[in-house]
This record gives structure tokens, sequence and C-alpha cells, in this order.
């Protein structure tokens, strides 16, 4: 077949390229939420302006990144049928309970909580409004949780049997599954790493206002919340992160092997975790290397004489029990993805740090430029994240279900490459033109900065919100 | 009860849902041009299914999830037979989605009829191809013993398909236009009550040929009994528009897009992609079907959550059950 139109390899594309697509707007849907119904909270029990106008300020950002997170995770929905049916069907008895249960559960929550918000201001009590938002901000904490529970099935299987006679995986234990270990962490991990992502945005909008001297008012407080935000999220990102490591070092130790690109078992201080490495692509020969040793073997097993397994014993292990076959993923795309997840996060917490440190007890930087960099480094946490998710998914091949089905075995038998070249072009036209409408959207939204306060009315002195209508 | 028989209600039901509700959402997208005549009609419009389009939309996301976890075989035969519509019928619906959002975002008249322009074609084209979908589920079409679907995508495009989606078209235009009339007020509300009996007129005549055909051809006397029930309830839907009954009109449209749907349904029933090469190939109920353990568990939490769901969508229709009018939209739109 012509290698152009394989629709296995063109599927490959299209899932991650989507998937990635979708997340570049979760992270601020699942952060902003929860930011946004802080600041309310904080408005209806103080009833101090500056809480209202922070609300509504943020509430507009939330709203327009929101509508591209729903419209992108239909297709996420479907692709599963779409392009993996022989995917859908040895894991759908499984895998398809959480993601029904994230449809049921969460996404109506969060889709009729939202409306109620958006056209409620002025319909719905103050505090049954205050709710609303609250609900939607569960919504979307509860669907990540779903989504993140069926993808730790592909991580982990567990909680299922083998049907020989139907040829597929079968759900044994909901409870199991729901409570995979690999899910228990990645859950808070993904959860810590939205909110770094969303306090990068807070603190880049309010270093935009304070960098020109306008609405101190609302942006000091708004500045001081996102990078507080910013290092206690930061901090959970990485203990969290720690947990996950040390699941997936249980679970999928080959994958730990390609974090390092590490082909010998080591142990003890020869487990070492390099920081930079120069040589071939696949990390066979090794010209230069930063090393730290011990640290790997501590990443892996919590102790440092620990032993790590290299990459060609894991591969004749893996070619014992399943068969002749390449168990090695992408390891150039795995050691670089590992490395820069940790490196653009911390940097990210690096400068918050440091911004806490000067704007202490209400002192203003004495260099202006200080403000470019907070503005600047808004990408730095949305990076890490999707480094991070990619070195998760790519770590996992040969395996779409880790041992148990390989992603060739997956594709639809029934679909043709020229659908699939269809398919892909047109997702990458329309998501590319929406994201360049998305980001001028949300850049004049926060240059716009928050409106004035509404006065009450003079007579009955009632205040009214602008009505919300599209 | 046989758990695979539940659960081939419970997904019936999530599709009648997502029609009834995101069907007057198409209609109203496609009305744009009928019954806006300048930029606040055209918001007034919009703002009738402003706090609900989304919950409407997500009817089809939990059809979807629900056909994976109870009949996986189903969902990945259909959804990978299916490739082009549902990616067409996906590409719209971003584009629908985003265009609510945005359009509103700027205040030049370009940019608005730009998303204008997307806003109808993003609701025609779904309320078109779902009907071609299921009209060709309902005819059954070629598959092999794996149950892949062998047609091609041009072999969908067949008559019967087409005049399905032309149904389901209309079905959802008068739909929205009727709901329009329900929830405006002032002079768009007459024209679009004007604007729903001649469409229904169309309506009717068209869905009758598609639903007796139906019911010839593919039908068991169930599937005809309801068919012609959905038959009357149209007409009276016509005969109340006719007469200014607006709710009781969209009740009817709402009642005969359900029983339709049911009526496909019950077509299908005890298949669920009949095979049209060779029956042996066919997907059932039963081999379609996720093990009864998952039945189970889903059908334990369907119990628990669909009352509450539908309790608290009620409560925002509710909420926001106040006409709209063009007084309500703000003069300057950018805000
Ligand atoms: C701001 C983003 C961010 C930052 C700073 C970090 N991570 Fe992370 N990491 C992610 C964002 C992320 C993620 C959300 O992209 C992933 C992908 C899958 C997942 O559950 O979280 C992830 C996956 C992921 C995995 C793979 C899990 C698997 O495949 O089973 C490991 C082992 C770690 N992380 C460990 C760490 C450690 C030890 C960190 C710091 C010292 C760290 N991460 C910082
Ligand atoms: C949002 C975070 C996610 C991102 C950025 C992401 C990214 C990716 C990427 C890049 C691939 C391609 C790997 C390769 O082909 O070598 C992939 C594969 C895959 N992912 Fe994810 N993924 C994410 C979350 C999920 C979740 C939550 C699920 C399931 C519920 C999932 C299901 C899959 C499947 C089925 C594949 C196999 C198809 C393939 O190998 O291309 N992913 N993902
Ligand atoms: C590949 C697997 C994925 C699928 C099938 C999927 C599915 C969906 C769907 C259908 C929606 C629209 C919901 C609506 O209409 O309200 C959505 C939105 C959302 N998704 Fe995903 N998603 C995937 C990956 C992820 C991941 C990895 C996360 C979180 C870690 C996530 C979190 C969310 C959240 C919070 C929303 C709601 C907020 C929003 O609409 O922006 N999704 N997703």
């Amino acid at each position: 077949m012509n290698d152009l139109l394989d629709p296995l390899l063109l599927s490959r594309w299209q899932f991650g390229l989507t998937t990635i697509y979708h997340f570049l707007f979760v992270p601020l849907t699942i952060g902003l939420a929860t930011t946004v119904a802080i600041f309310q909270t904080a408005w209806v029990r103080t009833d101090k302006t500056k809480y209202l106008q922070l609300t509504r300020f943020f509430g507009k950002i939330f709203l327009i990144n929101f509508a591209m997170g729903v419209v992108t995770g239909i297709v996420q929905e479907f692709q599963f049928g779409m392009n993996w049916s022989d995917y859908s069907r040895f894991v759908g008895d499984v895998f398809g309970a959480p993601l029904a249960l994230e449809g049921l559960l969460a996404f109506f929550l969060e889709a009729t909580f939202i409306g109620l918000w958006i056209f409620g201001w002025d319909r719905l009590p103050k505090k049954i409004h205050l709710l609303t938002i609250w609900a939607t901000a569960i919504g979307s904490t509860l669907s990540a949780y779903f989504i993140i529970a069926a993808n730790s099935f592909m991580q982990n299987p567990v909680g299922y049997q083998i049907n020989e006679v139907k040829g597929r995986a079968e759900l044994t234990d909901i409870w199991a599954l729901l409570t995979n270990k690999v899910a228990l962490a990645a859950f808070p991990h993904t959860v810590f790493a939205c909110f770094m992502v969303t306090a990068g945005l807070i603190i880049a909008a309010a270093a935009w206002h304070l960098y020109r001297n306008q609405h101190l008012e609302t942006m000091r407080p708004a500045l001081k919340f996102g990078l507080w935000m910013m290092v206690i999220a930061g901090a959970l990102t990485v203990l969290s992160g720690d947990q996950l490591g040390l699941a997936m070092v249980e679970t999928q130790p080959m994958k730990m092997a390609a974090a390092e690109a590490m082909y010998t078992t080591s142990t003890g201080a020869d487990a070492s975790f390099s920081i930079f490495t120069l040589g071939t692509p696949d990390g066979v020969h090794e010209l230069f290397s930063i090393r730290i040793p011990y640290l790997l073997s501590f990443l892996s097993t919590h102790t440092f004489d620990g032993t790590v397994e290299g990459i060609n014993d894991l591969q004749a292990q893996y070619t014992q029990l399943y068969g002749p076959g390449d168990y090695t993923p992408t390891i150039w795309v795995t050691y670089w993805a590992f490395r820069w997840m940790i490196g653009l996060g911390m940097v990210h917490v690096m400068i918050a740090a440091v911004g806490l440190w000067i704007t202490r007890r209400g002192r203003q930087p004495r260099w202006q430029w200080l403000w470019r960099v907070a503005i600047w480094a808004f990408p730095l946490s949305l990076g890490a994240m999707i480094v991070g998710w990619i070195f998760t998914e790519m770590g996992r091949q040969p395996w779409i279900v880790f041992s148990l089905l390989k992603t060739s075995d997956a594709v639809s038998p029934g679909i043709t490459g020229l659908d699939v070249l269809i398919s892909l072009v047109a997702f990458t036209v329309i998501y590319g033109s929406l994201a360049v409408v998305e980001f001028k959207l949300i850049k004049k939204a926060i240059q716009k900065g928050p409106d004035d306060a509404p006065e009450p009315d003079p007579e009955s002195g009632e205040v009214r919100h602008a009505a919300t209508v599209y | 009860m046989d758990l695979t028989v539940l659960w081939f209600g419970i997904v019936g039901f999530f599709f009648i849902g997502y029609f009834v509700l995101d069907g007057f959402d198409f209609g109203v997208g496609m009305s744009l041009p009928f019954l806006g005549r300048d930029d606040t009609d055209r918001r007034v419009l919009i703002n009738t299914i402003g706090p609900v389009w989304d919950l409407n939309e997500t009817w089809v996301i939990v059809a979807g999830a629900s056909l994976f976890a109870a009949f996986p075989e189903w969902y990945a035969t259909l959804f990978s037979g299916f490739y082009l519509p549902l990616l067409f019928i996906l590409l719209a619906l971003i584009l629908r989605g985003v265009s609510f959002e945005y359009r509103h975002q700027r205040p030049e008249a370009v940019w608005k009829k730009r998303f204008d322009r997307m806003i109808v074609i993003g609701s025609a084209v779904p309320a078109f191809l779902w009907g071609v979908a299921f009209a060709n589920i309902v005819r059954g079409v070629p598959l092999d013993a794996n149950h892949d679907y062998i047609g091609g995508f041009f072999a969908l495009l067949n008559p019967y398909a087409l005049l399905g989606g032309l149904t389901t078209l209309l079905l959802f235009f008068t739909h929205g236009v009727v709901f329009v009339s329900l929830k405006t007020d002032g002079e768009i509300r007459e024209r679009a009550r004007r604007l729903a009996i001649r469409s229904g007129a169309v309506t009717i005549a068209v869905a009758a040929v598609f639903l007796a055909w139906t019911t010839l051809s593919y039908g068991s006397p169930i599937s005809g009994l309801l068919s012609g029930v959905a038959a009357v309830t149209l007409i009276l839907s016509f005969a109340a528009n006719l007469r200014g009954r607006e709710g009781r009109a969209f009740a009817l449209m709402a009642v005969t897009i359900a029983v339709a749907v049911l009526s496909l349904f019950a077509a299908l029933f005890p298949d669920v992609m009949p095979a049209s090469n060779d029956p042996a190939n066919s997907l059932t109920i039963e081999n379609a079907s996720s093990s009864a353990y998952t039945l189970q568990i889903m059908s334990w939490v369907a119990l628990a959550f669909v009352p509450l769901i539908v309790a608290y969508q009620a409560w925002t229709y509710w909420v926001f059950r106040k006409r709209v009018s063009r007084a309500q939209i703000p003069v300057e739109s950018a805000h």
C-alpha cells in the first residue's frame, strides 16, 4: 500500500493532533472554572466590587476558551469508533463505561450549569447563581477524572478478563477500574498541572495591565493570586508526579527506561538522571551528558540503591512474554519529552517564586522588563503539559492497551487512507484557523481589562448587571 | 427484563432526547436567513436557544458514549462505516458551536455575517445527515463477517436515505420555527408562526412519504403503528399552529419527532445494524452488546442519574421560560 495513504499512520497523526488540540483548552477550562468560582465566592461573601470585576473579567476569558473545549471534545468522543473500531470492539466493554459515566455525571452537569451561569446573572438569586459556577467547576474536574480513568486502563489494564470466544476484554470490577493506581496518581498530577497553566494566564493578564500602570485595584490582587497559585500548584504537581513515576515504573518499566534512554539495567549511582545529552537520537551513542547520580534510582524506587531495568533487558523479557516484536518506543521522543515537561514547568514555577519575592509586602519591581517576562512566560506550563501527554502516550507504544492490544491492530479495517487524509486535512485547516481566532479574542479580552462595576439603580438601589446575551 | 433490550431502549431514549432538543436548535439556526431581518432579529433568534444549546448538544455525546458502553460492536461499525458523513456532522457542529459564542465578540458587520453563515451551515448539515445516517441503518448496509461496512461512501447516498435526510431537515426546521414563535415576542413571533405554517405543510408531505416507505419496505406492525401516530401528531401540530396555539404546536412537534425516531428504532429491533448483503452478518442487540456485568453497572448508574439529569435540565428551561424580544437586546452589541 502507498505509504502516504496508510490509514494507521494517518489515524495516529489525526488522533495525536486532535487530542493535543483539545487539550490546549481543557486546562484553562478546569482551572478557570474553579478560579472564577473562587472570585465569585469572595464577591458574594465580602460584597467588594473588585471581586465582582475579577469574576466577570476571568469569566469572559473562560467562556471564550470553553467553546473550543466543547466543540473539539465531541470529535474525541467519536474518533474511537471512526478511526479505531477494532480497538473499540476489543475494549468497549471496559472502556465505554467510564466514558458513559463522564457524559452522564460530568458533561451534562457542566453543559447545563454553564448556561445557567452565563444567562442567569439577573434571573437567579445571588447564592443560587454562585452555585451554578461551582457546579460547572465540579463537572469539568469530574470529567477529567473519568477520562483519565479510561486512559489509565490503556496504561495499566485492571478489573477485566479476556473473553476468548468474543476476542475482547470484559469488565469484571468497575471499582478496580475507577481506582486504578495509575489513575489515582495521574488525576491529581493532571489537575494540578491544569492549575499551573491557569495561574500562568492570570499572571500574564495581570502583568499586562500592571506594566501599563492601569486597573491596579483589581490586577494587584489578581497577580498575587496567580503567583501563589502557580507556586502551590507547582509544588503539588511535582509531588504527584513523583507518585505517578512510581506507579509508572511498576506498571510500565519500559517507559521509565525510555525516558532515560537507558539500555542496560543499572543500580544505585549508575542509575543516574541525565539533564542533557548529546548523541544519536536513539541514545545508543552518547557524546556528552550532564548527569545526577542516584536520581533515577530515587525517582523509580524512592531508594538510592534501587535497580532500574534497562531497555535491552525489558525488550528480551517482553519478547518472551508477548512474542517476537519491537517493544521499544521512540527513544528521542520519550527522552526529550520527559525533560521538557519537567524543565518548562519548573522554570515557570521559579519565575512565579521570584515574582512573589519581588512583590512582597506590596513592593513594585524595579525593572520594567520583569513584567514582560511574566507575560511571555505564559506558554511554559501549557507546553509542559502537552509534552507530558506526548511522553505518556508515545511511551506506551507499540501498545494501545498495554500488554493486550497493539496500536497496529486497533485501527478501523473499514476505512481507507483517503478517508483519513480528508478528515486530517479538514481538522487541520479548521482547527488551525479557529486557533488564530480564539487567540486573538482572548488577547483582546485581556487587553480590554475588567469592566467598570455596575452602578446601583438610583431609584430601587438594586444592582443590575449588564444583561448577558449573545 | 433482558438488559440488552433495556439498553436498546436507553440508547434510543438518548437519541430521541437529542433529536427533540438539538432539533429545534438546528431549526433556529437554519431560520436565520428567513426570520432574521437585521442583526437585532438574528440576536433575538440566537438568544432563544442561548442558554440551552450546549446542554441539548450534550445529549448526542451521551448517546454516543452509551452506545459505546452498551453496544461496542454497533458503535465501532456505525462510526467507522459512516466515516465521512460523521466527519461532516462533526465539522458542522464545530462551526455552529464556536459561531454562537464568537459572533457577538466583535461589532463589525462582516465578522457577524461570517458567523451567521456558519450557523446556518452548521445547523443544516447535521439536520440533513442525521436523517441520512438513520435511514441507512434502518435500510441495512453491506457488512462483512467482521461486521465492517464495505459499501463505500456513495452507497450511503441512496434515494431512501436522501429522503430520510430531507425529512429530518424539514422536521427540525419546522420544529425550530415553532420554537421561535413560542419563545419570542412582537413582530418576529408572528412571522415565525406564518413561516411555520408554510414549512409545516411541506414537512407533512415529505414526512408522509418517508414514513410510508419505511413502513412498507422495512417496518414491523409496531413501527407502522408508531409512524401513523407520528403522522397524526404532525398534522395536529400544524392545526394548532393555524389557530395560534404555539405551546401546543411545539409540544406536538416534539412528540412527532420522538415517535418518528421511536418508529425507526422499532423497525430495527432486534437488529441494530441489519446487513443488506447477508443476514448472517447483521448486528443484533445480542451479538453487539456488552457483557451482562457492564450492562448491570450501567443500568444502576442510568437509573440513579437520568431522573436527576432530566430534573435539572427541566429546571433550566423553567428559569429561562420568558420570551425574548428586541427590547432585551442591548443597542451597543460589542461587549
Ligand atoms: C505543567 C505540567 C507538568 C509538570 C511541571 C510536570 N508534569 Fe508530569 N505530566 C504532566 C504535566 C506536568 C501531564 C499532565 O502532561 C501528564 C501526562 C499524563 C498525566 O497523567 O500527566 C504528565 C505525565 C507524567 C508522567 C508519566 C505517567 C505515565 O505515563 O504513566 C510522569 C512519570 C511524570 N509526569 C512525572 C513528573 C515529575 C517527576 C515532574 C516534576 C518533577 C513532573 N512530572 C512535572
Ligand atoms: C489530553 C491529553 C492527551 C494527549 C495530548 C494525548 C496525545 C496522544 C498522542 C500524541 C498519541 C499518539 C501516540 C502515537 O501514535 O505514537 C495518542 C495516542 C492515543 N491516545 Fe492519547 N492523549 C491524551 C489523552 C488521552 C486519553 C484521555 C485517552 C483515552 C481516554 C487517549 C487515547 C488514546 C488512544 C486510543 C491512542 C491510540 C492512537 C494512537 O496511537 O495514535 N488519549 N495520544
Ligand atoms: C481522548 C479522550 C477525550 C475524550 C473522548 C474527550 C471528550 C470530551 C467531550 C465530548 C467534551 C465536550 C463536553 C461538552 O459538550 O460539555 C470534552 C470537553 C472536556 N474535556 Fe475532553 N476528552 C478527552 C480528553 C480529555 C482529557 C485528557 C481531559 C482532562 C484531563 C479532558 C477534560 C475535558 C474537560 C474538562 C472538558 C469540559 C470543558 C470544556 O469543554 O472545555 N478531556 N471532552
